[in-house]
């Protein structure tokens, strides 16, 4: 009898040390969790303290706990992105395209980087005009940055003077017309009109056909 | 048995390696800052072009190519010959009709695409899955990391010559591409993860079969591994080719594979967690030397790796009926806007981080859907850095080493 | 954009003068020696008579011999059929690395004007009698790149295509039909790309012009 009563105390011990170690384990996590939180936090303090020197704002869109969205200033973008490298250790460019805002007439140029030790993004959005797009290159920072500033120029035709190669072509060859990736180009049109469209192709417009097909009658009334 | 055979063997280090030539040798031209200087017209250089139509390059790309007798000086890549014009394309189909289209994106492993284009669609629209589709999202996703390093491997052996390894792990690839294709209904390209969820549950007996389908894999890599990496020939062949430095890795972007080969810590997976991956139990795989023998087995521990996993979700995933939905309903998807908002989703693919960039506009069309493909900067500005000084006959295993696939580059 | 347009007029000026002149070979030859230079137009080969060519047709598609260029998505689904598992090699198919030794031209899946510029310069070279399979639904109608500005749509307008293999991708067995099709078409004699070609030249090579801008090529190289 002693003997269950030792087996049970020992087992009730073990059970009581193993939640204990797992409710440990969980409470380091979540330490864990909440420093890189606190950590990612002094960041953004930290960045929002410098507006007035890089002249950065924050813009109205959702910020994860891991991306954050910072505009910056044009004459000011590439020495707030040369000092989140350097200082601030987001040493990965992940990637730098553009988005074509043709009703503010602006392009949205977006470098996004990435710090190793937090783990947090920051995407730097700065905003050029569409007639005139041209921007500091940034290939002094990281060299494949040459490529997408090649890219950037072929399908936008934004400049980055002094990039190596900029003009060489990059996927088109021989391309004459303006550059594909704005608003104003018409895809369709020019591969109707370039490429020979096999005749007897009825466009199924997926909303047109549903409409006819299950809900006649109804679908007047969307 | 298998984990002694496990352990580099000191046989590695036996066979001697095959020395470099010195950089200041006088019949080859200096090197200043990582860049050779040479008189094209002094008539000893000739330009050849590793064109799109060559056995010896991984897809449809080219590398023009300045040589010196049988050594590179000048490498540049040229890509473009795989442009379709995807992120063009995608602002004039609605979100639901640009799935078919996102997955041709990536050709080995489709899925990738398809799940960051939809948690990224649902993370604009604040759309929540259910558990099971999450578990299956990321069985998907770990089937198709197996599946594009089957390919990959015979690739990288072919390469240097020995066809055999590329005729077992395509067949191998194969038996995979049937659970697919049980699974999801479509062979290479699933289009199976949708937002909402995932299309369709696991049928009956699936895990059953893909149990089978492992063991046959493990088989063929205990083979793999005592062909191919106690192998003489890929040794001499493979060790010191391509060496990428630590302190090149930020600077070049690289991820994935490439940079856990040369000692670099880091894996999406582990650092940012997405799907299930923080509640399973994996180590990263790294290695020290940076050259294409490191950067092989670093791929074949994570094929293992890519199995233990694939057992893992199949034993903790909820199954069955009581398992909950698989599917997420969604407003009618034709005329479903999206709310404006930006945002970047990203993941591990076997070639580095993959990434998508997704901008919408309270419209629904996707304003902006920019793809971050790995390739971007391994095959551009880092293969022109290390293809310096290589063989001729060594760059098809450079390019297959660093694991580039052109769709990704120019879309 | 008159920006982007006086760029690209620049960049081209700059290239074209670090290009050399073409310089063709049977510049000013007369008509009979002309043909002997590898860049004159193609000439009509008749076939042979009767159980000859019943001979060389059987011989022709019984070791189809492919060319190893895997232009696009198509190249993924060619994989399988050269291993074990479809095995091509027992139907006497094997891939060439040059078109000098290849029969067949399998274009798999869409061809950007880039590829297709390198499509048309190989298929030029192959030696006739030549055939080519177009794999996937983009090689007959555009499939889904229908409105891309960079994909062709229809293959035939710029070379001319034996069989066509419906699909995105088609299954290895689909193309293992494909090829049985080929060889029964090949037996009957119906396969006459090779003099198609050349009979339709002009029009050819008018469509091929017409997307390819870049032609810094002489007209046919072979």
């Amino acid at each position: 009898m002693q003997d269950m009563a030792d087996v049970q105390n020992r087992e009730n011990l073990q059970n009581r040390e193993n939640l204990q170690n797992q409710e440990n384990l969980q409470n380091q996590e979540n330490l864990q969790d909440m420093k890189k939180l606190q950590d990612m936090k002094k960041t953004a303090d930290k960045i929002s303290a410098l507006k007035n020197r890089f002249e950065i704002s924050f813009p109205r869109l959702e910020n994860r706990d891991d991306l954050l969205f910072v505009i910056a200033a044009e004459q000011h973008a590439v020495p707030f992105i040369t000092w989140l490298r350097d200082m601030e250790s987001y040493t990965h460019l992940v990637f730098f395209t553009a988005v074509d805002f043709i009703e503010d007439g602006l392009f949205q140029l977006t470098y996004m980087l990435h710090n190793y030790q937090l783990h947090h993004d920051i995407a730097v959005l700065v905003m050029i005009s569409r007639d005139e797009p041209v921007m500091e290159s940034i290939h002094h920072l990281w060299p494949h940055a040459a490529t997408y500033q090649q890219e950037l120029f072929e399908m936008y035709g934004i400049e980055f003077p002094g990039s190596p190669r900029l003009y060489e072509d990059f996927a088109l060859e021989g391309w004459q017309d303006i550059p594909p990736m704005r608003r104003e180009f018409d895809t369709r049109a020019y591969s109707e009109e370039t490429y020979f469209p096999r005749p007897g192709r009825k466009t199924f417009d997926t909303v047109e056909y549903m409409k006819e097909q299950l809900y006649p009658g109804e679908a007047e009334s969307w | 048995m298998v984990d002694k055979r496990l352990k580099r063997s000191a046989e590695a280090s036996a066979y001697k390696k095959m020395e470099p030539e010195p950089v200041d040798n006088p019949k080859f031209p200096p090197v200043k800052d990582g860049a050779s200087q040479y008189d094209l017209n002094s008539g000893k250089y000739l330009k050849v072009w590793q064109g799109p139509q060559h056995p010896g390059i991984t897809g449809n790309m080219s590398l023009e190519l300045v040589t010196t007798g049988d050594r590179i000086v000048e490498c540049r890549t040229h890509v473009g010959y795989l442009h379709r014009g995807f992120e063009k394309l995608m602002e004039r189909r609605k979100y639901i009709q640009c799935f078919p289209l996102v997955c041709r994106i990536c050709v080995p492993e489709p899925d990738f695409n398809e799940y960051l284009f939809a948690a990224g669609a649902e993370e604009l629209a604040g759309v929540e899955i259910p558990e099971k589709a999450v578990w299956l999202r990321t069985l998907t996703l770990e089937m198709a990391r197996l599946t594009s390093f089957l390919m990959w491997i015979g690739g990288q052996i072919g390469a240097f010559g020995m066809g055999t390894i590329g005729q077992w792990t395509v067949t191998m690839r194969d038996y995979m591409l049937d659970r697919f294709e049980e699974l999801t209904g479509g062979r290479i390209y699933h289009m199976y993860i949708i937002p909402g969820g995932v299309r369709a549950d696991v049928p009956q007996g699936f895990f059953g079969r893909m149990e089978e389908t492992l063991r046959k894999v493990e088989r063929v890599m205990d083979d793999i591994e005592l062909t191919m990496f106690h192998n003489a020939v890929f040794k001499k062949r493979a060790e010191g080719l391509g060496v990428i430095d630590p302190a090149l890795v930020d600077v070049y972007g690289v991820t994935g594979p490439n940079a856990r080969a040369s000692g670099v810590r880091r894996d999406v997976r582990k650092d940012s967690p997405y799907l299930v991956y923080d509640q399973l139990d994996f180590s990263i795989v790294t290695d020290e030397k940076g050259d294409a023998y490191a950067r092989a087995w670093v791929r074949y521990q994570e094929m293992r790796q890519s199995i233990d996993l694939i057992r893992q979700i199949m034993a903790k995933m909820p199954k069955g009926e009581k398992g909950g939905p698989f599917f997420e309903k969604l407003p009618n998807v034709l005329h479903w806007k999206i709310p404006a908002g930006q945002t970047y989703k990203r993941a591990e693919c076997t070639r580095g981080e993959y990434g998508f960039f997704m901008v919408s506009d309270g419209s629904e069309y996707p304003r902006r859907v920019y793809v971050r493909g790995p390739s971007y900067s391994h095959a551009i500005a880092l293969m022109e850095q290390i293809a310096v000084g290589a063989n001729i006959s060594d760059t098809a295993g450079l390019m297959v080493s660093l694991h580039t696939y052109p769709p990704e580059i120019e879309r | 954009m008159k920006k982007e347009q006086e760029l690209r007029i620049k960049r081209r000026e700059q290239l074209s003068s670090i290009e050399t002149e073409l310089k063709l070979a049977n510049k000013d030859i007369e008509t009979g020696d002309a043909s002997c230079f590898c860049d004159s137009r193609p000439e009509v080969i008749a076939p042979y008579r009767g159980i000859l060519e019943r001979f060389a047709n059987w011989a022709r598609a019984e070791s189809l011999w492919i060319l190893g260029f895997g232009t696009g998505c198509g190249a993924i689904e060619l994989r399988p059929l050269m291993t074990s598992r479809f095995d091509m090699y027992r139907y006497g198919i094997q891939p060439r690395p040059t078109p000098r030794q290849a029969g067949v031209f399998v274009i798999g899946g869409y061809a950007s004007v880039k590829t297709m510029k390198r499509i048309v310069r190989s298929y030029e070279q192959m030696q006739g009698p030549k055939f080519v399979l177009g794999l996937g639904s983009c090689t007959i109608n555009g499939g889904m790149y229908w409105d891309s500005y960079n994909t062709i749509n229809r293959l035939d307008y710029y070379i001319p295509v034996d069989v066509y293999i419906a699909g995105c991708m088609p299954r290895p067995e689909a193309l293992l039909a494909g090829f049985n099709k080929l060889k029964a078409m090949i037996k009957a004699g119906q396969c006459d790309g090779m003099n198609q070609y050349a009979e339709h030249f002009d029009w050819y090579k008018a469509n091929q012009k017409k997307i390819i801008k870049h032609w810094d090529m002489p007209d046919y190289n072979w």
